[in-house]
């Protein structure tokens, strides 16, 4: 009787059995590869805001201390961001018309808040405290990447759980003196590893990995 | 497993495994013709029917359950677990027998395995289907059942694998899959006479993708039989592992009641147990629709009851090993957990089981009983609801009253348990239709050696 | 409890179409109604509504609907959130544009404030989140509170959110305006000018100085107005009971700890009542234990109805509320108050031996010792208790008098009834109800309803619009007392400044601000009424710094009212003692409800799912009768009877409580509201219906009828429940006390034998594990619950609910034993059916060191933190339950389904911002509120100091008024965890499973006289 099949699908067929372990494992590399991407993540992504507020001018170019407006970032959880009455305080004098800052003059007219795009978002079930962080010498580049370098600001982590831990298991690797947590430029040295070995003993840093750290 | 228990080879005075007057020819057409002679038949169409609309009642059942979540359940605290879990280690034991009969016996030569063991195999696959939905539906959030499952993650997280459940994610797959596979090989000859025998192209193409070019060269019938040994070989120990594996899910937690070391080898032993019940259940019928009485001869239900009545006697002596070391031991908790299974809420059905699956099955001693097919019908649908209320007595009654009397309650199922459990027959016997009407239920190949061998007469 | 549980609910009753007619009749066809039922107020209207609302989740069980859908749209977006491997929405983020100065994004700001009730207050400190309160603390500072708070307080945070509050100012079912409002008032004062004949003013008891100043003024304006004050829980009998003594009203402060012997006469002083608060944190002080030599006052009860203070007795007798007065007339004739009426005409049921040793006692305790009359009870109780104080030389010493407290004493049931006198006689012109809900809670006899439409003009101004507002022309939302400026007084006087935390959610207004409208100052701001009055009353030259200090504390000082000497008539009892009421028949005895206090809590849902001390039921009332009598009667639990008083009904289900006497049935008023709000509306019977002016407290002539159905109860706890032959068996408390879950003994058995509570222990040998035991560094948190002191109030209960933004499940969900409540109050009985001793145990998470929950978790949801901290991540959890089975204690809660309101808008600003909102399928627990410890741990870490001992205070350990629970560090031997833990009392329940719990007990020490054997 006649042949159903092409004798071709004899390779076929054994391709489809030796091969079909190799495909599932391709599948979820792909997946965990679109996890960490970018366009999954934001990270690295620039996000567009009502006033195109620029970090590498105000921070990197005039030198103004990141507590100028970020002023609860050592007392509270949440580093604070600007009343639109700070922005005023030089925008009142200068650049007074410039079309750019136009939202932030309206919004200071008719008492209406500016509603900026988050670009540091975690979930809601995650608590981060940024005083502690800020007090025990963690940089404020160190997680926020080099926010002096940022036009309009992006997003420096993935903020993922693994990229928090990296440095609650080993602090010693990030940990910068006091003295240079606001600086916007800081190069951890050479030694950065016996710097920070002697700093976590010095700022009693401890390498928090309880659930209940962030979790509650 | 003990001796009156065992199936011998074939001796004086017992009925044969294959009714004489069979030739090659005559066992491959019967069984061939039963897939491609017949076609669709009337009563076929009936049971289907019925499968299916149960089916559709399991669906609704699920997606409800999906948009509510597991609240429209009988289950609260304290007692967390309810027909879910029931239901999850009932089916997993039913597939037992499936296993045992194909691998087992095949090691053992048991000759008269071979007409039943196909759609024991058969029911196996379905029944761990079956089983498999509940641990996942039973979840809060079923949509991250991956999280139990070890996997590169950027939450830098595993599962914890210290407890029962992630072992219980293993046991179960790994069984699946080498049950699917050990079926899957053991059908590739059989699929190869159907592509070859069968009339209708379309037939001919699927059973020819399915038989995966079988020729039945002499290296294909090596290579063959080394595979099914290996398989079998590799299916052995998971007869006793799964079950055993299921059982820690309760002992090792400190729930009186579940916290016990009799546990695994009583697990097993019902799940056995269950299992051939449940092949007779569905052999009697078949064999009988079918006219395969020569095939599935009086000797494997004979064989078939002599295995339960051993396998019942086993979980005989496990209940009777809880009852005395909980008075032996004189653990209060133990002692109380025991006396409210007797005596408690509850105590209708603990003294249900013990009828179902201790008493009524004595009477399987005599050979009467044993050579009527009605009361061994019937027989094996009281071991099911037997070890069925079993499963209930140890997941429910035991968590309704535990350490702290405070907090007691009583469990009543909602018609959404119900419909979650009655559905999942609907699965089982859908798939278990299909397979009679697509798939030869009774192994080909085999029952041409056989043949072969019933020829000759036994040394 | 099957699926459709509520189904065989009463719904067609016949409906007497002759009263309706009636109704309709007097009400002038006037009042808005929907349907027969609702005119006849037939139970089964009730279920109808019952049914019709929200809360009860049963919906939901049984079938998709509507609601089913909107919720799992919130789920599906609530999951988004909670699952891992979502993709984040983009979240914006707005700052202020001009940012006020005191305010620090992300830390909470404490403002004190005080809460009344029935006009007494009760300091409290308000955290505030952003401008938003969240919860409520006790204020050490403030004489009333000492830091403690009750179910009361700490729930009013819910009510201040509460959706169903009323919102606008409605003119005849109509939306108007407050400037509308105003207009009308001014027409009404010209109407009634000059002498303001007609005008009437109903308020609830005032003690604020300053708006009875206000209505002073305006009663001086129109000399011919009138001002009534009126609430159902009266205190007609104190105030009575006072006039009968001294001649004239007083008020009544009791030194609990100066108290070596206490005797209640049916008070319930631990829980309700003046100063009740202050009262608990007294009498506990005076049940701590340091060693065997401690000494422990002795509590002596004769009550009806089981109450907390019950429970704490060392002797409790129960006994008719009827009889008690029979009682205390023997026990004064002791005390040589020799008019106290001749008892044989009417004996109470307690043996001589008893009364004669509590005699003995109270002699051998002259000037420590103090005797309580309960608000129940009639004026000549009262009368007596103050003679037998006085006699017994412990006026002035641990029982003072004061001038009364509140502005205008009276007796609130004659002030009511004149005003109805009046309305009848069409003398009312314009009745202005301020507060209160009278057409719900007047006394049946009144007929209040139909009578209030004979007031021309009529101004309710209340949180709701309640049944009272739908029958007046004019509604006003009150302002939440966290919305409203005020003053008002404590139990002995010292006045608090209530001052507001948040600008009223709506439009509501303040009593002053209603009260300056009717004196014609409309516009004046609360505030400047009440710092006006201040700064009047204040002979400071620095009032600012006054005020200001006084907004501080909470309190101000030296406002406390002075004792006056006073000594009582010497011929009380003279009248006649009430008849004895003969053996068999039934006595209905009413009171206030446990939970939802007179029924202006019943909209709120942490109150309506608390269960109620000793029965445990939520969300219902319930016919309490003692098992003998139940017995007698062929009562079966839930059984749905209907109770008739001289003509009157209500249906009610019957519920067996133990310790309750024979022949006696309590019914708790507070439910069966019609228009509470989607929460409160249709739960239980409305008990109102049977109390009359004349007997408000207990009514005699009670008949029972079977409706031939059943009614289920929503109850957390199943001990004592009668099986179908009516036959009790409480398996629970057998089984507990069989398991030493209580460990309890008498002081003199606690002296021969100090560690009677750690002998399981010594037998199971010391705690053997194969593994190294769990080595916690650093901080080890630990927790210690005395026994001796928890008072079973359910504070530390509602406390928990608001701190960790706990869900509210529901009646049904609730009979399916799903309630969250991440500490419960187990509540177990020994002894005999009738007076069985009750006790306590508050159960939190025991934070187990091996803990069973974490080892069979199989995501790693719930781990061990270094600092012995149980951990539950929601955020992992896949929702297994298997931790919950686990469980010895059975302290996880499950988010079986939806529970979190994730729509209600209002609800966002009252949630706890420092906790997950969970949301369906995982699983949750008491966490010894680690935000609490994370905030701790963060200060200090940034000061660089280890925490104090007595930093972190989790809310159940700051809401308890007992000072009951302590928590701390139990690696720092000087904390005072501890100290305590150290004490030979100490036990962990469970102790032979090894678990090692953190959380650990002190045994329960019982105070009996050695001469009364029972």
């Amino acid at each position: 009787m006649a042949q159903i099949f092409h004798h071709s699908t004899n390779l076929i067929s054994r391709l489809s059995i030796y091969g079909g372990v190799f495909i599932i494992a391709a599948l979820g590399a792909a997946l965990y590869g679109i996890e960490l991407s970018p366009w999954y993540t934001d990270q690295h992504v620039a996000q567009q805001q009502p006033v195109p507020f620029s970090h590498k001018h105000h921070s990197g170019e005039l030198g103004i201390d990141c507590r100028y407006c970020h002023t609860s970032v050592e007392k509270s959880s949440f580093a604070g961001l600007p009343p639109t009455q700070t922005c005023m305080t030089c925008h009142s004098r200068i650049w007074t018309n410039a079309s750019m800052l136009e939202p932030v003059r309206a919004s200071y007219r008719d008492d209406k808040s500016l509603a900026w795009t988050r670009v540091n978002a975690l979930p809601d079930f995650v608590y981060f405290d940024h005083s502690i962080h800020v007090s025990k010498g963690v940089g404020c580049t160190t997680c926020h990447g080099p926010i002096a370098e940022m036009p309009l600001t992006w997003r420096a982590g993935t903020l993922y759980m693994q990229w928090c831990l990296e440095c609650h298991r080993e602090p010693e690797k990030y940990v910068r003196p006091k003295s240079e947590v606001f600086n916007p430029y800081y190069e951890p040295p050479k030694n950065q590893l016996e710097l920070g070995r002697r700093l976590v003993k010095e700022y009693k840093i401890q390498s928090l990995q309880n659930c209940s750290t962030c979790h509650r | 497993m003990d001796p009156e228990g065992s199936p011998n080879i074939a001796g004086a005075g017992e009925a044969p495994v294959l009714e004489p007057g069979h030739t090659l020819a005559t066992v491959t057409d019967k069984i061939s013709s039963i897939v491609l002679g017949r076609g669709t038949t009337k009563g076929w169409m009936l049971g289907f029917a019925i499968a299916l609309a149960l089916l559709m009642m399991f669906n609704v059942a699920v997606t409800y359950l999906l948009i509510k979540g597991v609240g429209i359940w009988g289950i609260k605290i304290p007692i967390g677990w309810g027909l879910a879990i029931v239901n999850f280690v009932w089916w997993i034991g039913i597939g037992h027998a499936g296993t045992l009969i194909s691998a087992i016996l095949l090691l053992l030569h048991q000759k008269w395995r071979t007409s039943i063991n196909r759609f024991a195999e058969a029911m196996t696959l379905f029944a761990v289907a079956c089983a498999g939905m509940f641990p996942l539906l039973h979840m809060g959030r079923p949509w991250l059942f991956f999280w139990l499952m070890p996997y590169p993650n950027p939450m830098w997280m595993w599962p914890q694998f210290r407890s029962p459940l992630v072992w219980d994610v293993f046991a179960v797959s790994t069984y699946a899959t080498v049950s699917l596979l050990f079926w899957f090989v053991g059908l590739i000859p059989d699929l190869a006479t159907l592509r070859d025998r069968a009339r209708k192209r379309a037939a001919k193409i699927i059973y020819g993708i399915l038989a995966m070019g079988w020729r039945g060269s002499a290296v294909h019938w090596t290579r063959y039989e080394i595979a099914s040994i290996l398989l079998a070989g590799l299916a052995t120990p998971l007869v006793v592992s799964v079950h055993t594996v299921v059982s820690f899910d309760f002992t090792i937690a400190i729930v009186p009641g579940w916290h016990s070391t009799i546990f695994p080898p009583y697990f097993v032993a019902g799940a056995i147990y269950s299992g051939f019940a449940m092949v007779m259940t569905l052999a009697i019928p078949i064999r009988k629709y079918y006219h395969l009485e020569d095939m599935i001869t009086m000797r494997h239900l004979d064989n078939m009851a002599k295995v339960m009545l051993a396998t019942g006697l086993v979980v005989a002596y496990g209940y009777m090993m809880e009852t005395f070391m909980a008075f032996y031991s004189g653990n209060i908790f133990d002692r109380s957990m025991i006396m409210n299974r007797m005596t408690g809420p509850y105590a209708i059905v603990y003294w249900t089981l013990i009828a179902c699956n201790i008493a009524i099955p004595q009477s399987l001693w005599s050979r009467r009983v044993r050579s009527n097919i009605p009361a061994l019908f019937i027989l094996s649908l009281v071991v099911n609801v037997g070890m069925w209320l079993e499963r209930f007595v140890i997941v429910v009654v035991s968590l309704a009253r535990d350490f702290t009397p405070s907090i007691w309650n009583m469990y009543y199922p909602t018609k959404w348990d119900w419909m979650t459990y009655i559905g999942t027959f609907g699965l089982f016997f859908t798939l278990f239709y299909l397979f009679i009407r697509y798939l030869p239920m009774i192994s080909i190949v085999e029952m041409r050696s056989l043949v072969r061998e019933t020829d000759k007469k036994p040394e | 409890m099957s699926d459709d549980s509520n189904s065989n609910h009463p719904t067609n009753e016949t409906i007497d179409l002759a009263a309706v007619r009636a109704k309709l009749a007097k009400d002038g066809g006037k009042r808005f109604w929907q349907s027969l039922d609702e005119l006849a107020e037939t139970p089964g209207y009730r279920y109808k509504l019952e049914n019709e609302f929200p809360e009860n989740t049963e919906k939901e069980a049984a079938g998709i609907d509507r609601r089913g859908i909107l919720k799992l749209m919130a789920a599906s977006a609530a999951m988004a959130g909670l699952s891992a491997c979502t993709k984040l929405p983009t979240e914006k983020i707005v700052p202020y544009v001009r940012a006020p100065e005191e305010i620090i994004p992300g830390k909470p700001l404490f403002y004190a404030t005080s809460m009344t009730q029935s006009g007494l207050a009760t300091g409290l400190l308000v955290e505030s989140h952003m401008g938003r309160p969240t919860k409520i603390e006790g204020n050490p500072d403030h004489p009333g509170s000492l830091g403690g708070t009750d179910v009361f307080n700490q729930a009013s945070i819910l009510t201040l959110y509460d959706p169903d509050r009323s919102q606008t100012v409605i003119h005849e079912g109509r939306i108007e305006t407050w400037a509308g409002f105003l207009t009308a008032i001014g027409d009404m004062r010209s109407h009634i000018a000059p002498k303001g004949a007609g005008l009437r003013i109903l308020t609830e008891t005032v003690t604020s100085p300053s708006l009875a100043a206000q209505i002073r003024a305006v009663l001086k304006q129109f000399p011919d107005a009138k001002w009534h004050q009126y609430e159902p829980c009266v205190r007609d009998a104190a105030h009575d009971g006072a006039m009968m003594a001294f001649g004239k009203p007083v008020s009544t402060v009791y030194h609990l700890d100066k108290a070596d012997v206490i005797v209640s006469l049916d008070a319930d002083f631990l829980t309700t009542g003046p100063g009740h608060t202050r009262y608990a944190r007294d009498f506990s002080s005076r049940r701590a234990i340091e060693g065997p030599g401690s000494k422990l006052n002795r509590l002596y009860v004769v009550e009806c109805t089981p109450t907390s203070t019950g429970s704490m007795a060392d002797h409790r007798r129960a006994m008719r509320a009827s009889e008690v007065e029979a009682f205390t007339r023997q026990l004064a004739t002791e005390f040589g108050i020799a008019s106290a009426g001749a008892p044989e005409n009417s004996t109470s049921s307690v043996p001589p031996a008893w009364l004669m040793a509590l005699v003995r006692d109270l002699e051998k305790h002259r000037g420590s010792c103090v005797v309580i009359p309960g608000e129940g009870q009639p004026a000549i109780v009262h009368a007596l208790a103050h003679a037998m104080n006085a006699s017994l030389g412990n006026a002035g010493k641990t029982v003072t008098y004061t001038e009364p407290i509140e502005a205008n004493p009276v007796n609130q049931m004659n002030s009511l009834g004149e005003l109805v006198k009046d309305m009848n006689a069409g003398a009312v012109e314009v009745l202005v109800i301020l507060g209160g809900n009278p057409v719900y809670d007047a006394p049946a006899d009144f007929e209040f309803g139909p009578t209030l439409l004979k007031a021309n003009l009529r101004v309710h101004s209340g949180l709701y619009y309640d049944e009272t507002a739908e029958l007046c022309h004019w509604h006003v939302p009150e302002a939440h007392f966290l919305e409203a400026w005020s003053d008002a007084r404590a139990y002995d006087g010292t006045v608090g400044i209530v001052q507001p935390l948040i600008a009223p959610l709506y439009q509501g207004r303040s009593a002053h601000e209603l009260i300056a409208a009717l004196a014609g100052e409309a516009g004046k701001s609360g505030h400047d009424i009440v710092r006006n009055y201040w700064k009047a009353q204040r002979p400071e030259k620095d009032f600012d710094a006054f005020w200001q200090k006084s907004l501080h504390d909470g309190a101000m000082a030296g406002t406390a009212l002075p004792a006056i000497p006073v000594s009582p008539r010497t011929d009380i009892g003279r009248e006649p003692s009430s008849p004895a009421l003969d053996k068999d028949a039934l006595e209905i005895v009413y009171r206030p409800d446990p939970t939802i206090g007179d029924g202006r809590y019943s909209n709120n849902g942490w109150l309506q799912e608390t269960p109620k001390t000793i029965t445990r039921l939520t969300w219902d009332n319930a016919a309490l009768v003692s098992i003998n009598t139940a017995q007698r009667l062929k009562l079966h639990h839930g059984q749905y009877m209907k109770l008739k008083v001289a003509g009157r009904e209500v249906y009610a289900g019957v519920f067996a409580d133990p310790g309750h006497p024979d022949n006696s049935i309590t019914l708790h008023l507070g439910y069966g509201r019609r228009r509470a709000g989607n929460v409160g509306n249709g739960q239980g019977f409305n008990a109102y219906f049977l109390r009359t002016s004349s007997a408000p407290w207990m009514a005699r002539g009670l008949q029972l009828e079977d409706s031939g159905k059943k009614y289920y109860f929503a109850v957390q706890q199943y001990h004592y429940m009668m099986e179908e032959d009516g036959h009790p068996a409480d398996t629970e408390s057998v089984n507990a006390f069989r398991r030493d879950l209580i460990q309890v003994a008498t002081v003199e058995e606690f002296q021969k034998d100090p560690n009677f509570a750690r002998h399981l222990e010594t037998e199971s040998g010391k705690k053997l594990s194969l593994y190294p035991g769990f080595k916690s560094e650093g901080y080890a948190w630990g927790m210690s619950i005395d026994l001796n002191r928890c008072i079973g109030c359910n504070a530390c209960v509602v406390a928990c609910v608001s701190e960790n933004n706990i869900a509210v499940v529901g009646k049904d969900q609730v009979m399916r034993g799903r309630a969250m409540q991440w500490i419960r109050i187990d509540t177990y009985f020994r002894g005999n059916l009738e007076t069985p001793e009750m006790y306590f145990e508050p159960l939190p998470c025991m934070q187990c060191e091996n803990a069973p929950c974490e080892v069979v978790c199989p995501v790693g949801a719930t781990t061990h933190s270094i600092e012995g901290l149980n951990e539950m991540t929601y955020n992992r959890c896949v929702g297994t339950r298997y931790c919950s089975n686990n469980c010895p204690y059975k302290v996880r809660r499950f988010n079986f389904l939806l529970y979190s309101d994730f729509k209600t808008p209002s609800l966002y600003g009252m949630r706890n911002p420092n906790v997950t909102v969970r949301s369906r399928g995982v699983m949750e627990k008491c966490t010894y509120c680690v935000q609490r410890i994370n905030t701790a741990k963060i200060r200090s870490e940034e000061e660089d100091r280890q925490i104090r001992d007595g930093e972190i205070v989790t809310a159940c350990q700051s809401a308890c008024p007992a000072e009951a629970i302590v928590f701390g560090n139990i690696n720092d031997p000087k904390s005072r965890v501890s100290k305590l833990k150290a004490q030979s009392r100490d036990y962990s329940l469970l102790d032979d499973l090894n678990t090692k719990p953190r959380t650990t007990y002190l045994a329960r020490v019982r105070n009996p006289n050695p001469e009364i054997r029972e």
